[in-house]
């Protein structure tokens, strides 16, 4: 039998009058990366509270490596890792106690704890930190320590929950290839985030929720190829030349066109060879855009095209994350 | 990036059991953390221990002389055993602001994803907090014996008297267990405990005798916890005192701790 490392069937959560979580199904095989894919409160990290038993549904079944997050809750918790936005560590204790704390409480052999921090401490470059208290240490060290918090008692399954939000792009690289190294030995991750790119690279499927459902589940080539792999965007001057535009390239050039006042969106696979015939349709009639984009879909793209709607993200350009945005919460 | 697996990964091997005494463990884990807080964060440390120190200076000087106590009893050893009381029961908002600050950085979630005891959360922070008012405790008798504090019974009384004050601070750890967690803000927290403690402490006999309050006051000075442990201590210390002046204080303690130690768990587990 081929058990799933998380299987996830109706599950449902209500906060108040807030429907978190809408009736989510999801499976994540064993040794692969998943990533649930959407923009602020669309269910993400309450999907992931759930299945790491922080909280309870309130309806529908889940189960890590086949234990039910409910009824084996303390079996469920020595199968998994949690790190992330919500999961944090104690700024009065040193990395190395913090570790220490994380590997008895996560019941392993007394024996084992401190060698396993060490190693972990080398691993994520933190051993020369390794003895100062946390509140010293920067945005992206205690999120290297998060992390390395969660791989104490070696989880099987291991949840991070938009681990690279805050991380400038070498410290998020240097946690993609973490968790590369840690799917080759064998560990399940199940990822949120906001960022496409990230869920690109790293996973095997995606899952892309939105409103507490699931409206989209493939791997990211085919979901990328339904959306299209590259966007041109371009502002005329006035909705009436965009209109016009619009209904040119919609004639003459292969892909999804869309307009949005003065401003005409074209989605689609051609690659660069698009936006020549862009330019030469443009052209042919004497309209000159005042400004032209040519860039890879984003998130926003991929809730347009399977939507409708724009990702509705608290404002902020997702694929500029601030560094320490979530610092103050932390401390 | 993708792959497909043809060959089923063995499940991994976990251990399911539960370790003998894992409560104790992770209790003392939990314990140690803590106590590294309060070694790390002088603020928490200073407050903690010069506060007492200079109440107990700044009674026995300021007003030691202005106030009379009945019978042949000096002020200072009335007013010691009064000081104990009233520093475990502030001591306690340590614990309300530890497990609310806990609750807001997300280091309890983590806590909640652990194969941890349930329990070792909260007993862990409240030991701690006993750990500190029994050096909080000794440091105040010290303090006392420089400036003049007898105990005119014996060593016995002593000890029974630091015991009394001990559980006593941990019954009011459990009730403020309960508030932190209730709050969830380590500045609400502290907010919301000031008015309540503030008359429970000096609408009492900690520092001055009932009688000299109005009766409406009296009535509620007579038959609340802190009186009822101040009086017990006194008893211990300046001896005279008979089973009734002691039994009074533990009834408080333990009705104290069956009241607030299940709602602290219930609101713990609730969390999740």
């Amino acid at each position: 039998m081929n058990v799933k490392a998380i299987a996830v069937q109706d599950l449902r959560k209500r906060f108040g009058e807030v429907t978190a979580l809408d009736g989510v199904d999801f499976d994540v095989e064993r040794g692969t990366v998943f990533g649930l894919l959407g923009p602020n409160g669309a269910g993400k990290t309450t999907a992931v509270r759930v299945l790491a038993t922080v909280l309870r549904p309130d309806g529908g079944h889940a189960e890590v490596l086949g234990r039910d997050v409910v009824r084996e809750a303390d079996a469920v918790r020595r199968r998994i890792g949690l790190a992330g936005q919500n999961a944090a560590v104690d700024p009065n204790l040193t990395g190395r106690e913090n570790l220490r704390m994380v590997g008895v409480l996560g019941q392993m052999r007394r024996t084992e704890v401190m060698p396993r921090a060490d190693e972990l401490l080398r691993r994520f470059s933190l051993t020369e930190a390794a003895d100062r208290p946390l509140r010293t240490y920067s945005g992206g060290m205690r999120r290297r320590l998060d992390v390395a918090a969660s791989l104490m008692p070696r989880p099987p399954v291991l949840f991070l929950d938009e681990p690279t939000t805050g991380l400038d792009l070498p410290s998020r690289e240097e946690l993609w290839d973490m968790i590369r190294e840690l799917v080759s030995d064998g560990t399940t991750v199940l990822l949120t985030t906001q960022y496409l790119e990230e869920a690109d690279r790293l996973a095997h499927r995606i899952a892309v929720v939105d409103g507490g459902k699931v409206i989209a589940n493939d791997t990211p080539a085919r979901l990328k190829a339904q959306m299209g792999g590259t966007v041109v965007e371009m502002a005329l001057p006035g909705d009436g030349l965009a209109d016009r535009a619009m209904g040119l390239l919609a004639e003459h050039v292969p892909g999804r066109v869309e307009r949005e006042g003065n401003t005409v969106r074209v989605t689609s696979d051609g690659g660069a060879r698009v936006l020549w015939e862009i330019l030469r349709a443009l052209d042919g009639v004497d309209l000159e855009p005042d400004s032209l984009t040519v860039r890879e879909p984003s998130i926003d793209d991929v809730f347009l095209a399977l939507t409708g709607h724009h990702a509705t993200t608290d404002g902020t350009d997702p694929q500029v994350p601030a560094v320490g945005e979530r610092e103050g919460a932390a401390r | 990036m993708s792959s497909t697996i043809a060959i089923p990964i063995p499940l991994p091997d976990v251990r399911d059991h539960r370790i003998p005494l894992g409560v104790v463990r992770d209790t003392v884990e939990i314990t140690r953390r803590n106590l590294i807080g309060y070694l790390r964060v002088p603020q928490l440390l200073v407050f903690s221990t010069i506060q007492p120190v200079i109440f107990v200076v700044m009674f026995r000087y300021v007003f030691g002389g202005a106030i009379k106590v009945p019978g042949e009893v000096e002020y200072v050893d009335f007013l010691m055993p009064g000081i104990f009381v009233q520093t475990v029961v502030f001591g306690a908002i340590a614990t309300a602001v530890g497990l609310a600050a806990d609750l807001q950085s997300g280091l309890m979630e983590r806590f909640h994803a652990l194969p941890m005891a349930r329990s070792a959360v909260l007993t862990g922070r409240t030991t701690a907090d006993l750990s500190r008012n029994v050096f909080v405790v000794i440091l105040m008798m010290v303090v006392g014996f420089l400036v003049g504090w007898r105990v005119h019974t014996n060593v016995w009384g002593l000890l029974g008297a630091g015991l009394l004050v001990l559980v006593f601070g941990y019954a009011m750890s459990w009730v403020f267990a309960t508030l932190g967690l209730a709050v969830g803000d380590p500045e609400a927290a502290q907010a919301a405990a000031v008015p309540v403690l503030a008359p429970l402490v000096f609408a009492s006999s900690a520092f001055v005798p009932v009688s000299t309050m109005p009766g409406w006051l009296q009535a509620f000075a007579n038959h609340q916890p802190v009186s009822a442990t101040a009086t017990a201590v006194r008893a211990l210390t300046l001896g005279g005192g008979t089973a009734s002046d002691i039994w009074p204080a533990i009834f408080w303690c333990a009705a104290i701790l069956v009241v607030s130690a299940p709602l602290a768990v219930w609101l713990y587990r609730r969390q999740a």
